[in-house]
């Protein structure tokens, strides 16, 4: 018998592993919910599956009575688009900052500590004054995520740009590279892939700045419904609402992998 | 012409002395071999050469100007690894040389310039034996492949002095012969100054023309960071120069 971390599953093994605690899971709410609602046909904590697939029907395909919009639609739009504008801007922030910090001393001395502590401050504590400075509507959620991703992704763009051997920078220059020219020939393209990578580590709070945004504050957005029909005990919303959120979640971070292995092959040999 | 000279050099780390009283002239197209035992200055002689580290007293001259205080591309490197572009493939490596000199701007040449720098490239490409290899990254290479890119990055853009820290020190014995017959080739044929820093005697007396041993010659058994270690042989040798 060979040890326990010498003995690996097979690749439909793995396949069927992997597939084993969604299934369990799925199993376990059917039977709880079939049990709950044998002894109460109202009861709405536990729905079944028809009931949930008739909600999921009337947000996604029927108009709304009151404002004519499919709900499930303009909720996803609305969220994907505050999230990839934070996202697009926390990005190009977090590229250049990192990158200054990391490739020039001066700039580290100045800023390094000073992201540091930002990156401290927790930005749910600061959504009350996001509110009041720029007001209730777009801007204030966007700068929630803005804020709350940013100096995450500064500082560990920081770190791998001071990670990248000396060796290298030093070769570089005795083959005459600028500073400038060192950022844009040298650097900057072993970043990209760095960035997809913290890119995705931060998607998961992006997420969470996004949903907690919405629900204090919004008219529409997939965390704002969330809140709203909490009210309501309305699980067959809330239920499939979760679920689609993950989904997007999880597309998002596979597209960012994707993308990582197609445009940096280099960066997979490493 | 390249002429080095080193005088009443000293290189102290707080109270720690590396290096006293370093003197030292070597003329043009020399291929110096440095050997001593392990923290006795050698890599940071070579450092100081490089411009990465300053002297703490005395003066490094290079044609009797003093050493600039920052990596240029008159003083080529190669380092015992890590060195190369892991984003670029083997002839963008070796390219990136020639960008950096003729497009100051944004590092790419384009159209006839392009072409010319593909040209020379390729050139010491096949020099140094990487052809079949040009469209591969150096993460695919094996260790020598990738010294031997190494070199020939440093070589392209013509230094006046080029610099080797132990640069076959983490190859397969089998392959350092080659790697001799190359750099000496290269070295005939840009009559650049080669300073090689090496743990091996054999490979220091094969290759050079001129061996340095640096050692130190007193030693304080109570604080032995009292004194430093200086060039204790300076030896002519026979090398391989071509003769012209």
């Amino acid at each position: 018998m060979r040890r326990l971390i010498n003995q690996r599953p097979g690749r439909g093994g793995a396949v069927m592993l992997s597939l084993l605690p969604f299934v369990l899971v799925l199993c376990t709410y059917l039977v709880y919910s079939h049990a709950r609602l044998l002894e109460n046909p109202g009861d709405k904590l536990l729905p079944a599956p028809s009931t949930i697939a008739s909600t999921l029907h009337r947000y996604a395909f029927e108009e709304d009575e009151r404002s004519g919009d499919y709900l499930f639609w303009t909720d996803t739009v609305a969220s994907l688009e505050r999230l990839t504008a934070a996202l697009a801007v926390s990005a190009v922030l977090g590229l250049s900052l990192g990158l200054a910090i990391g490739v020039v001393p001066y700039v580290r001395a100045t800023l390094a500590p000073f992201v540091a502590a930002l990156s401290l401050i927790p930005p749910l504590a600061i959504l009350p004054i996001l509110f009041i400075v720029v007001g209730l509507g777009e801007l204030a959620k966007i700068t929630l995520i803005v804020i709350g991703v940013t100096p995450v992704i500064v500082r560990d763009l920081a770190m791998r740009t001071a990670e990248l051997p000396a060796e290298q920078i030093i070769k570089a220059q005795t083959l005459g590279a600028s500073s400038w020219q060192l950022v844009i020939r040298v650097v900057l393209p072993q970043l990209w892939p760095r960035l997809i990578d913290v890119l995705r580590l931060t998607l998961g709070s992006a997420w969470l700045f996004l949903i907690a945004a919405e629900a204090i504050a919004s008219t529409e957005g997939l965390g704002y419904r969330i809140f709203l029909v909490r009210r309501y005990l309305a699980m067959d919303v809330i239920l499939p609402y979760v679920a689609w959120i993950t989904l997007l979640a999880f597309s998002m971070d596979l597209l960012l992998r994707v993308v990582r292995a197609k445009a940096f092959g280099w960066a997979a040999q490493q | 012409m390249t002429q080095v000279t080193v005088k009443h050099l000293w290189k102290e780390f707080g109270k720690q002395v590396v290096l006293e009283n370093v003197n030292l002239h070597i003329a043009d197209h020399e291929f110096v071999t440095i050997v001593g035992a392990s923290g006795c200055g050698k890599t940071t002689f070579l450092r100081m050469l490089l411009g990465i580290e300053s002297p703490s007293r005395g003066s490094f001259l290079i044609d009797g100007q003093p050493l600039a205080d920052e990596p240029g591309p008159d003083r080529g490197i190669v380092f015992q690894r890590y060195s190369l572009f892991p984003h670029l493939t083997v002839m963008k490596n070796l390219m990136l040389g020639l960008e950096l000199r003729d497009a100051r701007l944004f590092g790419r040449l384009f159209g006839a310039s392009r072409r010319r720098a593909l040209d020379k490239a390729r050139e010491l490409l096949e020099a140094v034996g990487l052809q079949s290899a040009a469209d591969k990254y150096p993460a695919q290479l094996s260790g020598g492949m990738q010294q031997r890119l190494s070199i020939a990055q440093s070589v392209i853009r013509e230094p006046k002095i080029l610099l080797l820290d132990e640069p076959f020190g983490a190859l397969d014995p089998g392959i350092t012969a080659d790697m001799h017959a190359l750099i000496i080739k290269l070295w005939n044929i840009h009559k650049m100054t080669i300073f090689m820093v090496t743990h091996d005697l054999k490979e220091s007396f094969a290759l050079g023309t001129r061996l340095l041993v640096f050692d130190k010659v007193r030693v304080d058994p109570q604080s032995p960071e009292r004194f430093g270690a200086t060039i204790t042989f300076n030896i002519p040798l026979k090398g391989h120069r071509s003769s012209p």
